[in-house]
């Protein structure tokens, strides 16, 4: 188990990565035991194709939305779960398009970074090789170079970012947390 | 992802429409290293107007094409950056490195 922080990735006894947006903050799976299961909005089994990235991204985005996330976080949203699934596919799947990915989406209550409330939990499952966590520390920003900014667009726009390895499987769980507004009328 | 490419004088514009992803941003690599490495065009323009989505393969195969264009001496200019895509570049803190103009008009200027 590892966990991650900013720049680096260290080791833990017990198998998660784990952060919130603003710092260090680790969360071991027995921590995050408050957080209910919630409910299930949305389950999809995928191929691990770039052309379906598209189809992931609109669905999410109507589900951002419906749920009464502002554009710019719907926006943030779409971008984490994208940049999540094209590392799934260039690294754990070494860029192979038959392989499965599952990505459920649920409503759960959450807290984190002084914040809490409804929240939208994301969690992406595949069945590569295990992650190396040398590959999640991203890169240095002041590095201008094609590359590695994924990670860091995933960190910058959740509150919540865990990584585990269970039974073969790749688990990524992404939270964010809903601001207080009024769910979209006609949505 | 789709790329029209328009040619005046010594300059290519690329009218880029839709959304740069993993799926299509090696397309967008391969057309910006083509006209800066093999063509040598001293000024590659790239009209995002009409890009709905970028992620961070498509800021790379921007950045390839920056570095293509410093390597060559060609420039390398962005315009009609909407609001997604001004939000990711700056997000990737990388935005400051390309030269970006407000219109097209700017960035085919002498």
């Amino acid at each position: 188990m590892y966990y991650l922080d900013r720049h680096c990735v260290r080791k833990s006894a017990s198998g998660d990565l784990s952060e919130t947006k603003r710092g260090i903050q680790i969360r071991r799976p027995e921590e995050s035991a408050h957080v209910s299961r919630g409910s299930l909005l949305l389950r999809m089994e995928l191929r691990s194709n770039p052309e379906m990235l598209c189809v992931v991204r609109n669905a999410l985005g109507q589900l951002a939305a419906t749920l009464g996330f502002s554009d710019p976080e719907c926006r943030a949203v779409v971008l984490a779960v994208d940049e999540a699934m094209t590392n799934i596919i260039r690294h754990a799947y070494r860029g192979d398009a038959e392989q499965p990915i599952e990505a459920s989406f649920r409503r759960i209550h959450a807290q984190g970074d002084g914040k809490s409330g409804d929240a939208l939990e994301i969690v992406l499952e595949d069945r590569g090789v295990t992650v190396n966590p040398k590959k999640l520390c991203g890169r240095a920003l002041e590095d201008v170079k094609p590359g590695g900014l994924g990670l860091h667009f995933i960190r910058q726009s959740m509150d919540t970012v865990e990584f585990s390895r269970r039974k073969g499987r790749n688990q990524l769980r992404l939270v964010k947390i809903l601001n207080v507004q009024e769910p979209r009328k006609g949505s | 992802m789709k790329i029209a490419a328009r040619h005046l004088d010594m300059i290519t514009i690329f009218d880029i429409s839709g959304d740069i992803d993993l799926a299509t941003s090696p397309e967008l690599r391969k057309a910006l290293l083509r006209e800066l490495r093999e063509l040598k065009i001293p000024r590659v323009v790239l009209n995002l107007g009409a890009v709905r989505y970028i992620d961070s393969s498509g800021v790379a195969s921007l950045v390839e094409g920056l570095k293509a264009s410093r390597d060559v001496g060609s420039r390398l200019i962005l315009f009609g950056l909407n609001r997604t895509v001004r939000e990711v570049l700056q997000l990737s803190k990388l935005v400051k490195i390309f030269e970006i103009c407000e219109d097209e008009a700017q960035s085919v200027a002498p």
